[in-house]
């Protein structure tokens, strides 16, 4: 069987795959940047509560295997009554696993914000949360892109892990199509393609176009 | 079935766990040396004059850096063998972590060698050094410091990626829990043994590495005690 024949045969089936780990990383990217935005605000809270509960959250995500966490969540969750369908249990765990290392990132671009402009807002007499929604927010777009970047190009290489509780995503529909027809060069193969087309040239692309704009948005271009 | 946490079952359970989470750190530090030594050769290859050969290895690891690494070790599990070489799960699995940490290993090498200011090679050079005495006795010294945590954070990285090994059929920790969880048909306690595992294994780890860093950057003059 010749590659193109293959790719005729089972290019759609692989495609819709895709279609599935966009949805996937999606989901998982909205959700892990609401939750590094709150945890890395609680992180830098004086109350000790808040801050203890983000640095326990933090330290617990980061310690244990993304796979663990993803296999817990859909296999050990129903033991408590709590059942949730696969792909939401992929989302969930991508969510709250990067979410962690998120937080991290958000927590260092806050501290990078300089201390002028806490001062400034201060005797301005902003509100804090006004001082952190109009001053300090904005600002920490341009720090935290860059290693935002980076974690989103992991995202998408850890979407394939939910093809292990059963969402049938471009590496499910990828190990499928192996068993079937045994033309694992092929099958895997393409699946890499793709998922290097969609980091290469979708992915890191529009993450750059943000870094340009939240760099114009504070008034500092970048080439 | 019974609901609940069963403790009777924890301890039944817990000698083979044991005894697979010495898999895990096995497979994470073999993982981890072979990464290094991968490492240096990326490293080597992107430090050669050829243009092409540079732009070449450039490519190979982005592609290996930007695909996930559980279609590359289907990949080398299930293609090798068509083209005649058959390996153990075990041999496939440590090649590919290898590999693909490599490419971040020398990512992190070649960050540490441009943080060595340039003024320290036109010194050495004023000086008449070889470069292998430049290397040795001015650069790596001071690079050293630099790469500890990249390469520390993937020493920790490595370790947490080994649960994939269990998708080959490697018998690590996460694939004794599986089979336990199968046969009795039940996940809770093998699945959050196998996270306690890694919690009570990587922070102290994390910890570790962050205390090193601390050490190092002491014994630099870096910062003060």
């Amino acid at each position: 069987m010749t590659y193109f024949e293959f790719l005729n045969e089972h290019g759609i089936t692989l495609l819709l795959g895709t279609v599935t780990t966009v949805k996937v990383l999606v989901c998982s990217m909205i959700l892990y940047v609401i939750i590094s935005m709150i945890f890395g605000l609680m992180r830098l809270s004086k109350n000790p509560v808040i801050q203890g509960t983000a640095t326990v959250y933090i330290e617990f995500f980061r310690g244990t295997s993304l796979l663990v966490q993803l296999f817990w969540a859909y296999y050990v969750l129903p033991f408590f009554g709590i059942s949730l369908e696969a792909f939401t249990a992929g989302v969930v765990a991508l969510g709250l696993n990067f979410g962690a290392y998120g937080a991290e990132i958000v927590r260092a671009g806050i501290l990078a914000v300089p201390k002028g402009q806490w001062e400034a807002a201060h005797s301005l007499n902003f509100t804090p949360a006004k001082r952190i929604k109009r001053i300090i927010i904005p600002q920490i777009f341009p720090i935290i892109l860059p290693p935002a970047a980076n974690l989103t190009v992991e995202l998408l290489k850890a979407t394939a892990l939910v093809a292990l509780v059963t969402v049938v995503d471009l590496t499910f529909e990828a190990k499928q199509i192996n068993s079937i027809t045994w033309l694992s060069a092929q099958c895997f193969g393409t699946a890499l393609l793709i998922y290097y087309i969609m980091a290469r040239f979708a992915l890191v692309p529009f993450l750059r176009w943000l870094e340009v704009l939240a760099a114009r948005k504070v008034g500092k271009e970048k080439a | 079935m019974e609901m609940g946490w069963r403790w009777d079952f924890t301890y039944e359970i817990l000698p083979q766990m044991a005894i697979a989470t010495l898999n895990t750190i096995l497979a994470a530090g073999v993982g981890y040396a072979i990464a290094l030594i991968v490492g240096l050769f990326f490293l080597l290859a992107q430090r050669t004059p050829s243009k092409i050969f540079n732009w070449v290895n450039r490519e190979i690891v982005e592609f290996i850096r930007s695909t996930p690494l559980l279609i590359q070790l289907f990949f080398v599990y299930f293609v090798l063998p068509q083209f005649g070489i058959t390996l153990s799960a075990w041999v496939c699995g440590m090649i590919t972590i290898g590999l693909h940490f490599g490419t971040y290993m020398s990512e992190v090498y070649r960050g540490a060698l441009e943080g060595v200011s340039k003024t320290q090679w036109e010194a050495c050079r004023a000086l008449n050094f070889s470069t292998i005495y430049t290397y040795r006795r001015i650069v790596l010294p001071q690079a050293f410091p630099i790469a500890i945590p990249g390469m520390g954070n993937y020493l920790v990285g490595i370790f947490k990626d080994t649960p994939l090994l269990s998708t080959i059929g490697v018998a690590e920790l996460f694939h004794a829990a599986t089979a336990v969880g199968g046969y009795n048909y039940r996940y809770l306690e093998p699945y959050t043994l196998v996270g306690i595992i890694f919690l009570t294994l990587s922070i102290p780890a994390a910890m570790w590495v962050r205390k090193l860093e601390r050490d190092v950057n002491i014994s630099q003059g870096k910062i003060k005690k």
